[in-house]
């Protein structure tokens, strides 16, 4: 682990395929995922619901029931995840890098305490006693500002507010002083003012700590507020990748650019919102061109048949769209739909 | 939750008055003059007068109940008509056995139960979970009296390895924690324990397979604890209410069961409610019965404390 050099990227992930398999299931959900991230840094993966974002994250820490296959390449601070076995993959979780999901609700043990939940992950971890890591529990606790945190410490999850739990929640990921932070939409069930709470708290907890994060979420705010680099999911794939004020300032793919449209921002009152028409297509069945063509405005007759190739633009940024590919033919075949 | 165990003790108060009535009035709702076995045949009106008179049967049914009563909690359970013993005397001993019996079988019934529950809940909807729903099925259905018997032809007629009934030389004064006196206690037991641990393994597959759906698995997975840490967090999460099944069953046990007493003969409450019946020796039934009801309200209580002390999401301070 320490041969790696300060400068390799903390995570690389090479053309990550993930597939469920079972008795009447046979889907595939990530399809050939890419991606790298420096140390420290924080990545935003956005999409729609059943885009692959989560199971991208799991696939991290290979949190996945045994129907899961995964393929491609995942090294994380020189590990390679997909290599490990469950010893070592027990001592990766929780340890050099953690997660923190969607639902404080239902992600904390209802009957144990939230110090004993957090201290339990500090036993096994580091192998200290118990009563040490109950110590360790109420400083991070208070790290991450939970008020009276000693009387916290002794409460069930239930008797904690949504934003409270959350904070718990990420104490509990940061016990180990993980590098790699995984969270999964952390705000999407919290009202809005907690939101930014927990959001700013993230963000300051991670240039602290110095961990590389990576965020999953539909909210482009939260996107903006709390990335260096954005990544765009459609069916299994990044369709776009840059950093976020390329993403959010100069959308480039047909995709990214419908997402923008659609969303709500402060000063759009009386500005026409512009829906992406259609649904996702189904996993189970794709189509053998580029996913999103069915419901792309700019979608031409290759795109039917041609899969695009993710390409590198100017500055870094990249698409994953014919448009910008080699294919001379595209510019002359007719558009597909007139709008 | 001391409040509350205090609470819920006083709570057992009127309950357990409730069922006093109830025992008091069995032998006014019995069909059949509750004298009729006592009264010899052809006997005047006058001598069945007298006997009407020192039973206190002539007295408003208020003041026989209290009087009744009076002497319940004093431990005067009355006379058996007929051993003409006090019934305490013969209840007590039976409620022994039937106690021996039933912790026997608990032992049993409750450890394969989990054993089995815990597994199939682990890798519910696989061809091991079907077979273990199956097995307890049938374990269910059978009907334990029949097993009883099955189980006496093969293991004590033909293998001959096992005493069919009884329990032993002494009976239930020398019963002892040696061979001699458990091999008594196996068949029994054993055929007592088939439903309970029937219906605990799947109350304990239900639970630990919904328990082992929830959300927080995910985050126990992701902290990286082993196996036998997250089964931790599976038990107690799964414990309250596998307690209420178990106490059910446990109350049901203690009972004492008629058929499977009578088939193996064994000297407990069970095999004492029958003879009771069969004799129409009622001052005997009313006070097994008393015990046995008493007994359930006991059982209640401790599975209704114990509860709230392994659940923090029952609040009833
Ligand atoms: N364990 C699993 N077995 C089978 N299919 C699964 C499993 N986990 C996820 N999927 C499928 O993978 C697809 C993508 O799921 P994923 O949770 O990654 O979506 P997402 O982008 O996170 O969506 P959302 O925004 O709703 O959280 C979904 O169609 C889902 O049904
Ligand atoms: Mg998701």
């Amino acid at each position: 682990m320490s041969a790696v050099s300060k400068q390799a990227p903390l995570v690389e992930v090479e053309d990550l395929t993930v597939r469920f398999t079972g008795r009447d299931l046979d889907i595939r959900v990530v399809n050939g995922v890419s991606f790298t991230l420096d140390r420290g840094s924080s990545m935003c993966v956005l999409g729609e619901s059943g885009s692959g974002k989560s199971v991208t994250l799991r696939a991290l820490m290979r949190l996945f029931p045994p129907t899961a296959t995964l393929d491609g390449r995942i090294r994380v601070d020189g590990v390679d995840v997909l290599a490990l076995g469950e010893n070592q993959l027990r001592q990766i979780r929780g340890g050099l890098i953690s997660m923190i999901f969607q639902e404080p609700m239902t992600a904390l043990d209802p009957v144990f305490t939230i110090g004993q939940q957090i201290a339990e992950t500090l036993v096994y971890h580091e192998g200290i006693s118990f009563r040490a890591a109950h110590a360790r529990a109420l400083s991070l606790l208070e790290l991450v500002q939970v008020p009276s945190a000693k009387r916290r410490l002794e409460a069930y999850p239930h008797e904690l507010s949504g934003g409270l739990r959350q904070r718990a929640m990420i104490a509990l990921a940061l016990a180990c002083k993980p590098k790699l932070l995984l969270a999964d939409e952390p705000t999407t069930a919290l009202d809005a003012t907690v939101q930014i709470q927990i959001l700013l708290l993230l963000r300051e907890l991670q240039h602290e700590l110095g961990m590389a994060t990576i965020f999953v979420t539909h909210d482009l705010g939260v996107a903006c507020e709390v990335a260096d680099k954005i990544a765009v999911m459609y069916a299994g794939k990044f369709v776009e990748a840059g950093s976020a004020e390329q993403i959010i300032g100069a959308p480039r793919h047909p995709y990214t650019q419908g997402l923008m449209n659609s969303t709500i921002h402060a000063d759009m009152r009386g500005v026409k919102l512009d829906p992406i028409p259609g649904a996702p297509p189904d996993l189970t069945d794709l189509p053998p061109g580029c996913p999103f063509a069915p419901r792309c405005s700019v979608a031409r007759e290759p795109c039917l048949g041609l899969q695009p190739e993710l390409v590198a633009l100017e500055g870094g940024q990249k698409a994953r769209c014919l448009q910008y590919g080699a294919a001379p033919s595209f510019a002359h075949a007719p558009l597909l739909q007139a709008s | 939750m001391f409040v509350y165990a205090l609470r819920r003790i006083l709570y057992t108060i009127p309950i357990a008055i409730g069922v006093s009535l109830v025992c008091f009035a069995l032998i006014h709702l019995a069909p059949g003059d509750p004298l009729s076995s006592v009264i010899p045949e052809g006997a005047s009106a006058e001598m069945i007068a007298q006997i009407r008179t020192a039973y206190g049967f002539d007295r408003p049914l208020p003041v026989q109940y209290l009087k009744w009563l009076g002497h319940v909690v004093t431990g005067d359970f009355g006379t058996s008509i007929m051993t003409r013993r006090p019934v305490l005397a013969e209840v007590l001993p039976a409620v022994l056995n039937t106690l021996t019996l039933a912790s026997a079988a608990v032992l049993f019934g409750f450890a394969l139960g989990c054993l089995f529950g815990v597994i199939s809940g682990y890798v519910a909807g696989t061809p091991t979970d079907r077979s273990v729903a199956a097995f307890s099925i049938t374990g269910v259905s059978i009907p334990h009296y029949w097993l009883g018997m099955v189980l006496i032809v093969i293991f004590a007629v033909n293998l001959n390895v096992l005493p069919a009934t009884g329990m032993g030389e002494g009976g239930s004064g020398s019963f002892g924690f040696n061979w001699d006196s458990l091999q008594y206690l196996i068949l029994p037991a054993l055929t007592l324990s088939v439903i309970p641990a029937g219906i605990i393994a799947r109350a304990v597959r239900g639970t630990v397979a919904e328990v082992r759906k929830q959300d927080f698995m995910q985050t126990l997975y992701a902290k990286g604890l082993p196996g036998r840490r997250v089964f931790v967090h599976v038990v107690k999460n799964a414990l309250p209410a596998v307690l209420a099944v178990m106490g059910l069953q446990l109350a049901q046990l203690l009972g004492g069961s008629i058929l499977v007493e009578t088939v193996f003969a064994w000297p407990g409450t069970g095999f004492l409610l029958n003879n009771a019946i069969f004799t129409r020796d009622l001052p005997m039934l009313q006070g097994t019965i008393l015990v046995l009801a008493m007994f359930f309200v006991l059982i209640n209580l401790l599975v209704d404390i114990l509860q709230t002390a392994v659940d923090p999401r029952i609040k009833r301070a």
